[in-house]
């Protein structure tokens, strides 16, 4: 099968004014992501990880360069095709969750079908079972603040499925969990990617990340250093480790 | 490439009504909240309805009362009408400022929540919609209230100044014209305060009104 592209960067720049001093954070990133892949990236903190998850999420501007999901230049399209986008193709994992903390656990989940134009009832029924696939089945009811870190990750998870995307950004979804919920994520994620064929890019610290990629992209400060297939990655790891 | 199929759709503008039932739905869980915002409409509209209702039943008792109240009522005539343009000013300034700055804060502080909505897909002016709905309500409430309280208050505390013989010339209609121009200041004012703070988040890239700090 030839490998079809999903997201194409192309010397993607983002800098920042911090007052008047403009501050490099991506410094012309190039990466082809195809179907299907699970993609880590890998960086230190504040290498511009975040900021790339926002460009290629159509979540904000870069100051130059394209990004191209499914081929086409986002750039180029109009508010509601950008929407819908945001809405349908991509499933968002924000590293700080955000949810809606007034929301209970379910209605957080709908709010993607509501606004993709599901009716309320059919969005509950999806969103339960969204709920029981990442085990969240008894704590339908409950508001953020009344679950644990692992449990809003999850919720945050099964909000980004909600419309059935054929991209998932997941920007450290483990990046809060004890090494026994971050293995759940991580396969939760694992499964979602080999039954419905989602492209998944992570961002993470977590090197147990490593084993179920399929190419790790490192950045540091804001350029690609290297780019990896999980082929030869073995002796790696054990490198990155001595770092 | 993007012209041979459909690779991107529009996304569907989705009706009133679900915005409706979402604004609904948000003041409703987010009570203890909408209740204080609602209060500066109540406090607000409510000085102002009371100053107006005092003016109304003080100068319609000089014109048509009977004569015993017109002796003590222009006692102090002279002083009064300074003191009222002050009033009303007053309760205009206390109105606005207080109603337009509850709206700028509560709504401000829900940027992050707008970023969200976007990043899942919510078209821009639903959002806004959402808030001028959600506004829409609590000032037609707010105001509601506000009226009766001013409305009450004054005309109970004439009674206790002049006694029954106030209500000789209850000035009914200029009450009820008041009481319109104050719902219709409440809730117009209600929303600008909305409209403003909502419409900048909502222009916003998603990141940028997640990453807004108030
Ligand atoms: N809106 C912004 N305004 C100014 N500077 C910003 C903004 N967003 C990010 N930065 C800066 O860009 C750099 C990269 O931030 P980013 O959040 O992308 O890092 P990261 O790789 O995700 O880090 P972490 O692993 O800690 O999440 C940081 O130095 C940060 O201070
Ligand atoms: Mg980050």
């Amino acid at each position: 099968m030839p490998k079809e592209t999903i997201v194409r960067t192309i010397d993607v720049k983002k800098t920042y004014l911090l007052g008047k001093i403009p501050l490099d954070v991506l410094k012309g990133i190039n990466i082809e992501i195809h179907k299907g892949e699970y993609i880590s990236i890998m960086g230190p903190s504040g290498s511009g990880k975040t900021t790339l998850f926002n460009m290629i999420g159509g979540l904000d501007k870069p100051s130059e360069g394209k990004v191209y999901i499914d081929e086409v230049d986002i750039a180029q399209l109009d508010a509601y095709e950008l929407a819908w986008l945001r809405c349908r193709k991509i499933g968002y994992i924000f590293q700080t969750f955000n949810l809606i903390p007034v929301m209970t656990a379910l209605e957080n989940i709908t709010l993607p079908m509501i606004f993709g134009g599901m009716n309320t009832d059919d969005a509950m029924n999806k969103a339960k079972q969204l709920l029981e696939t990442v085990g969240l089945g008894h704590r339908l009811h409950h508001k953020p603040f009344e679950l644990s870190g692992g449990q809003q990750q999850r919720v945050a998870i099964a909000r980004a499925f909600a419309n059935d995307p054929a991209i998932i950004l997941a920007d450290e979804p483990t990046g809060n969990l004890d090494l026994k919920t971050g293995t759940e994520i991580i396969n939760l994620l694992k499964d979602m990617n080999k039954q419905k064929f989602v492209s998944i890019i992570t961002a993470t610290h977590d090197l147990k990340m490593l084993d179920v990629s399929d190419r790790i992209v490192w950045i540091r400060d804001g350029m690609v250093e290297r780019i990896e297939d999980r082929a030869n990655l073995d002796i790696k790891v054990g490198q990155f480790e001595n770092e | 490439m993007a012209e041979t199929y459909k690779k991107v759709e529009k996304q569907i503008v989705l009706p009133l009504k679900n915005a409706f039932q979402m604004s609904l739905r948000s003041i409703r869980i987010r009570f203890g909240r909408s209740s204080i915002v609602t209060m500066s409409i109540v406090f607000g509209i409510a000085f102002f309805m009371s100053v107006m209702t005092n003016n109304v039943f003080i100068s319609n008792a000089l014109k048509n009362g009977p004569e015993s109240l017109k002796v003590i009522l222009q006692q102090g005539a002279g002083e009064n009408e300074s003191k009222e343009i002050w009033l009303i000013s007053l309760s205009l300034i206390v109105c606005t400022v207080g109603i337009i700055n509850s709206m700028l804060m509560s709504v401000t502080e829900r940027s992050r929540e707008i970023g969200t909505m976007k990043c899942l897909g919510a078209l821009d002016h639903f959002v806004v919609e959402l808030f001028l709905i959600e506004a829409f309500i609590q000032g037609i409430i707010g105001s509601l209230i506000g009226i009766i309280i001013g409305v009450l208050f004054t005309t109970i505390s004439l009674l206790f100044q002049y006694k029954g013989i106030i209500f000789s010339v209850f000035p009914g209609g200029e009450i009820l014209k008041y009481s319109l121009m104050a719902l219709i200041l409440g809730t117009s004012l209600t929303m600008i305060g909305a409209l403003y703070p909502s419409l900048l988040s909502a222009k916003m890239e998603p990141a940028e009104a997640i990453r807004r700090e108030v």
